[in-house]
């Protein structure tokens, strides 16, 4: 049972940090409807700016954690906007397929900029939160884990509100919505995508930290396959909603841990993919999606 | 009259240039990406011994040439690199791979060209049998398995065994297997066998049922990158026992990154900088000077001891071809080298003795050295 409740909780930790980055791919396809290959890169230069940040903040200490956070989210907005401004504003309105192979460009230029920049070499993560373990009965539960679940819970409730309860969440939805109406409506557009890049980056930044506080060994590739499972996360809730985000991320952390620690843990990626395969043949539109009809 | 001069100066020229044209020594390692301190590791080595050797006047008359090409830890791209090297810069032999699975992925290239191959440190007993080209300077699995099998039963005490390998290496899964080969028929158990991948970053899972299995210590033969998070998270979820493995742990990462959690653990390699024997220590002080006072590791060791075994195969051979040099590296008998003295079998492999490191207080010391 201890064993149970122990991978339930290591499981729970991974898939918070899919939910996080899941969240982002998420937010980008609502308003723009197209997948922000990047963001999985975004991710990774948020944990080096932790990496660089802790520097110069005094490590193992709540408020450097929490400064350093901060930092990170940031620093990822700018980011994200700044690419949203340069490599894909040009083309709004442009086919689809054109903005995801710029999508795709952004990505591959992030991680060997990073190579450039950062150097291949993987490089040790700092310990910016003080760490503990606790014991409850057979269960060890470590800090960064509990500093995983309830950051990415706080996050999460932050986003709901900012979705649903404020005047730039409601322009949000209505640019998802149908962004032709909305412009009709009054809301600026550019402000609106702007924002909602500037966001889904924060996040990723926030999941960058979090990742490299309990993985503690970051390079300029490592958001290749977290990327990729949060993007599989994303889809498998329903891509476009974001509960169905963070219930997506949650559900592939917790199968692919539960694989990983049985005796088929060789087959973790393929079983947790297979699962994928099986939910979209019965609910092609996600777990929480709505199957919507595409008009002609 | 002054065409005639200005041709005649070219011929002398062009002649003279023959003359001390450089051999050509290709190398392909993991300069970047994950497994970085690998590649740079033994490059260094190799470096260091090509300019000792063209101090003292090259091989056969002529300098030797290093043709460095990067795999950045890819798969796929060590195939490319040595088609490269073969193709365009003609080289005389090759130098690489740290990896087997990368080796192994290099030497049927090398095979078909008839180019010499050795590998410093490819230890699975697959990278040799690919053909009668490829050659090593470094134990092999088989040994290497054995003699952590009886350490772990003797030195550790441990009759309960878990294992962790990575599903995706060639290396880690014949480790793990020549491991079972001997510490079972031992009398030792071995009580739960997890896998993983390369390039994973969340091990808690496969930790968390080797706790619940009660092993009394976990044989992890993997590369340092995973194995050092592994230990770590490991220490979270209040694993105490000790952890070992093979010479993929050898590098300065491993302590970067494990830190104080790799307490009490150890794994076996082929050379150590503490080592006292005067070979060893001229090495070192050399190797110091040159590369801004890092340390020697076991691969730039071994890549250093793979660069003379070749320039004595070249000078015994008095050619650079091929076969003749093929034939001359089968040949080489009791090679001093700093990681021992090196015997080529009818395998094409060396046979030497391994190093076992403890890592205590966040450095790795001297444990013993094992004969084969």
């Amino acid at each position: 049972m201890s064993e149970f409740l122990q991978q339930l909780l290591n499981g729970l930790s991974l898939g918070a940090i899919y939910a996080l980055i899941a969240l982002g791919y998420t937010m980008v396809y609502g308003v723009l409807r197209f997948i922000n290959f990047a963001h999985s890169d975004v991710f990774m230069v948020g944990a080096f700016l932790g990496y660089y940040l802790g520097k110069f903040i005094p490590e193992n200490t709540v408020g450097g954690g929490l400064l350093i956070l901060l930092g990170a989210m940031l620093g990822c907005a700018v980011l994200g906007m700044t690419i949203e401004r340069l490599a894909y504003r040009p083309l709004r309105g442009a086919a689809t397929l054109n903005v995801l192979i710029t999508a795709i460009g952004v990505s591959l230029l992030l991680e060997y900029s990073g190579q450039v920049f950062f150097g291949a070499t993987p490089r040790t993560f700092p310990a910016v939160f003080p760490s503990a373990n606790f014991t409850l009965g057979g269960l060890v539960i470590s800090s960064n884990q509990v500093v995983v679940i309830v950051v990415t819970a706080l996050l999460m409730v932050g986003l709901q509100f900012i979705v649903y309860r404020t005047k730039i969440g409601t322009a949000m939805r209505a640019v998802s919505l149908n962004p032709k109406a909305a412009q009709l409506v009054g809301v600026n557009n550019d402000i609106v995508i702007s924002f909602t890049f500037g966001l889904g980056s924060a996040l990723a930044g926030a999941g960058g930290i979090l990742y490299a506080l309990n993985y503690p060994s970051i390079d300029p590739l490592m958001g290749v396959m977290p990327g990729l499972k949060a993007f599989v996360a994303a889809v498998l809730g329903g891509i476009g909603n974001i509960p169905g985000a963070a219930l997506g991320g949650l559900l592939l952390g917790t199968v692919e841990t539960f694989v990983n620690g049985s005796q088929w843990s060789t087959y973790k990626d393929a079983i947790a993919f297979a699962i994928l395969i099986i939910i979209l043949l019965f609910r092609p539109a996600g777990l929480l999606g709505k199957a919507s009809v595409e008009k002609v | 009259m002054k065409k005639t001069a200005l041709s005649l100066l070219l011929v002398t020229l062009a002649l003279g240039a023959r003359a001390a044209e450089p051999i050509k020594l290709g190398e392909y390692a993991s300069l970047t990406g994950k497994e970085a301190g690998f590649g740079q590791t033994s490059h260094q080595g190799i470096v260091l011994a090509i300019e000792e050797i063209n101090a003292a006047g090259g091989v056969l008359g002529r300098p030797l040439e290093l043709v460095a090409e990067d795999n950045q830890t890819k798969p796929g791209e060590s195939a490319t690199a040595v088609k490269k090297l073969i193709s365009r810069d003609k080289v005389v032999a090759l130098i690489g791979e740290v990896s087997s699975g990368r080796s192994l992925e290099a030497a049927p290239i090398a095979q078909q060209a008839k180019i010499p191959m050795v590998a410093p440190a490819a230890t699975n007993p697959k990278v040799t049998q690919t053909g009668s080209y490829i050659f090593r300077v470094c134990f092999i699995d088989p040994f290497q398995g054995t003699v952590m099998a009886k350490f772990a039963k003797e030195d550790l005490k441990a009759r309960k065994v878990a294992i962790l390998s990575s599903v995706s290496n060639a290396y880690s899964l014949g480790l793990a297997k020549f491991f079972k080969e001997t510490f079972i028929p031992a009398g030792g158990e071995v009580v739960t066998e997890k896998n993983f991948s390369e390039g994973d970053k969340d091990f808690r899972a496969q930790l968390t049922a080797v706790k619940a299995a009660g092993a009394d210590a976990v044989f992890v033969p993997g590369y340092y990158t995973e194995c050092a998070l592994i230990v770590r998270q490991a220490r979270d979820l209040g694993l105490t026992m000790p952890f070992f493995g093979g010479d993929g742990w050898e590098d300065e990462q491993l302590l970067k990154i494990g830190g104080e959690a790799l307490n009490g653990c150890y794994y076996s390699t082929h050379f150590s900088a503490e080592n006292t024997d005067p070979v060893v220590a001229a090495f070192t002080a050399k190797y110091k000077a040159r590369w801004n006072g890092e340390s020697p590791g076991a691969f730039s060791a071994l890549g250093y001891d793979a660069v003379y075994v070749l320039a004595d195969a070249l000078k015994r051979a008095g050619a650079t071809d091929g076969p003749k040099l093929r034939a001359a590296l089968a040949a080489t008998k009791a090679f001093p080298g700093v990681t021992g003295v090196t015997t080529i079998d009818k395998d094409r492999n060396a046979t030497k003795s391994a190093t076992i490191i403890a890592l205590k207080d966040g450095k790795a010391t001297f444990f013993k050295t094992v004969a084969p």
